[in-house]
């Protein structure tokens, strides 16, 4: 027992280090070189410095934050309704904040609040209506049973889906073309500012989930259990819902739908750490982080000095990855 | 059988108790006491309401009518975390396992104990020591829950709920679906829970003769009512059991302690 616990430290030790380093290094990486003085300059007026402090730096750091967070959530999705399909737009998140950024993507209003775009705003609101909706009609039909929520999620985001479609249709050739650019995902708009928007959404989701860990090990090994075990299940399961929906509305109104990060992680970070949500929580936030930064990356020098959506890449690169980790695992470990 | 103040010895109380789902009615009017240190087996036949019973006792299924006391209090007027330490419940195996070792998952019987940010404590550990000690799961407590058999994971989910630290164990059908060997040792267990402890016992069954052999008293259901409820003995009797189950039985003499049991009816060939 001691040399698996300290194996799984030394595990998570090891991500915090690769996460520092990926931190460290992805913004140096980009279409144009930046030298080592210009970073180290961060005042100075060179376009290199501009380049690396104002475009890359927020951008990484949104792109770890948004990865985090989207990570986290389909793990404590994926616990809470012992599904391993679950994924943080599973109850209707995204599909919310699509319809919210295509109502105003058709309204053709322009105007934005402390900063914040509003397709943004927008498309906030509108994730705010898909969680509300879903927590509704499950109260409805007797509390947070998986299956209730399940349903209600997959036919919410069916209705949303469809109104998208109909938005779309009533909207121009180039309307149509930024909604469907808006619900590819990107990160090539973000700034400080973006970064200071999702950061609250963060940082409060994720200790809400990190805070409750030993609910989710419980819940996950079945509810009756959980309930004899002393957790209040509805509870948590009603705290966990709203603090990792309102996370993730807060990344998708920033960065858009981005999708598999948050199937995916939690996944490859069971294979890697076990089912212990102690252990497993902080690993998939890291995981998240690095993998989303990553892919970002990537989908800004490919086909440099053009852009590929980045969730074309994380589902390009993260596929096979997740594939290979299933076969080859000897899948006693990592399954829910 | 109800009376209105609460016995000195009676653990749990339940009085006149009712519990439908939608508009049917599970369970209707039980009265039933059960006291400190007691092995008491439900029986009766499918659908009879006993998980239903067993769940109510432990407040995880929440409503109902008439009342259920355990300590004297009111069941809903504890905190989850305050009945955990005093009820403890083993479900019916329903074949979904996470890869928790073993010795993980009976430390998540701590749970009541544990805030977020205390750690495990050494009185934790020692009451995992001891659950896993008791119930001989330690030779396998670095195995993953899903590698284990039947009878294994059905010990490993006892030790859990005894390192609870709960003084009412209740378990639903712990025997079910279990090779005789297994049957044999889970019930062991239970035995010895139950004498060195000196922790209440309540176990749904369909073993007529575990239930008549094994335990103190037995109470039975037949559609949601109280059918018998009284000294295990006296439920080898065909007008007991004629009114459970609706058929009659063979009993026989057995071959070590005289008592009467059940024996199999065998179809002629």
């Amino acid at each position: 027992m001691n040399d698996a616990r300290l194996s799984k430290t030394a595990k998570i030790a090891l991500l915090v280090l690769l996460a520092a380093a990926v931190l460290l290094a992805a913004p140096m990486v980009g279409m144009s070189r930046v030298s080592l003085s210009a970073v180290l300059r961060p005042f100075s007026q060179s376009r290199q410095t501009d380049i690396f402090w104002h475009l890359r730096v927020p951008r990484v750091l949104v792109s770890f934050l948004a990865g985090a967070a989207l990570a986290v959530s389909g793990m404590t999705f994926q616990a809470m309704f012992r599904n391993a399909l679950a994924t943080p737009f599973t109850l209707g998140v995204s599909s919310g904040a699509s319809l919210g950024a295509s109502v105003y993507i058709l309204s053709g209003v322009q105007i934005s609040v402390l900063g914040v775009s509003g397709v943004s705003l927008a498309a906030f609101g509108g994730a705010l209506v898909a969680i509300l909706l879903v927590y509704c009609l499950s109260s409805l039909r007797g509390g947070l049973s998986a299956g209730t929520m399940l349903l209600a999620g997959v036919a919410v985001s069916f209705f949303f889906a469809s109104m998208i479609l109909f938005i779309q249709y009533l909207s121009d050739f180039t309307n149509t073309f930024r909604i469907l650019r808006w619900t590819m995902g990107g990160l090539g708009t973000v700034g400080y500012d973006s970064v200071l928007d999702v950061l609250p959404f963060v940082l409060s989701g994720s200790a809400i989930v990190l805070l409750l860990t030993n609910e989710l090990n419980l819940i996950t090994t079945g509810e009756d259990i959980a309930a004899s075990r002393g957790v209040n299940v509805a509870g948590a399961k009603r705290v966990l819902f709203f603090a990792t929906s309102l996370m993730v509305g807060g990344v998708v109104a920033i960065c858009g739908p981005i999708g598999f990060v948050g199937m995916m992680s939690p996944h490859i970070c069971r294979l890697l750490i076990g089912p212990d949500h102690r252990h497993l929580t902080p690993a998939t936030l890291l995981f998240g982080g690095m993998f989303l930064t990553l892919c970002d990356l990537l989908a800004r020098t490919v086909i440099a000095p053009a852009e590929l959506p980045v969730g074309v890449i994380t589902a390009l690169l993260g596929g096979p990855f997740f594939l290979w980790l299933l076969l080859r695992a000897s899948h006693d470990r990592g399954t829910l | 059988m109800a009376s209105d103040e609460s016995k000195p010895d009676a653990l749990i109380e339940v009085a006149d108790f009712s519990f439908s789902i939608g508009k049917k009615a599970i369970l209707r009017g039980v009265s039933v006491d059960i006291s400190a240190g007691e092995a008491l087996s439900i029986i009766g036949p499918n659908g009879a309401g006993k998980s239903t019973l067993l769940k109510c006792l432990d407040g995880i299924l929440t409503g109902g009518t008439g009342s259920i006391r355990v300590h004297g209090r009111p069941l809903e007027s504890y905190s989850r975390r305050e009945l955990a330490k005093l009820v403890s419940y083993v479900p019916q195996a329903d074949g979904r396992l996470l890869p928790f070792t073993v010795e993980e998952f009976v430390l998540m019987g701590r749970y009541p104990y544990l805030s977020p940010f205390s750690s495990i404590s050494e009185t934790d550990r020692k009451a995992v020591r001891e659950a896993m000690a008791l119930t001989g799961v330690e030779e396998f407590a670095g195995r993953l829950l899903t590698t284990l058999s039947g009878g294994e994971r059905q010990k490993a989910f006892i030790a859990a709920a005894f390192a609870q630290g709960a003084a009412i164990l209740l378990l639903d059908e712990p025997t079910t679906f279990l090779d005789p060997r297994h049957q044999d040792e889970v019930l062991r267990t239970l035995h010895r829970i139950n004498r060195e402890s000196g922790a209440t016992i309540v176990s749904v069954t369909h073993d007529i003769n575990t239930a008549a052999l094994g335990s103190n008293r037995v109470l039975a259901l037949k559609a949601g009512e109280v059918a018998f409820h009284g000294p295990a003995a006296d439920v080898m009797d065909n007008s007991v059991l004629e009114r459970i189950y609706g058929k009659r039985f063979i009993f026989a003499a057995h071959p070590l302690t005289g008592k009467p049991v059940v024996v199999p009816e065998v179809a002629e060939q």
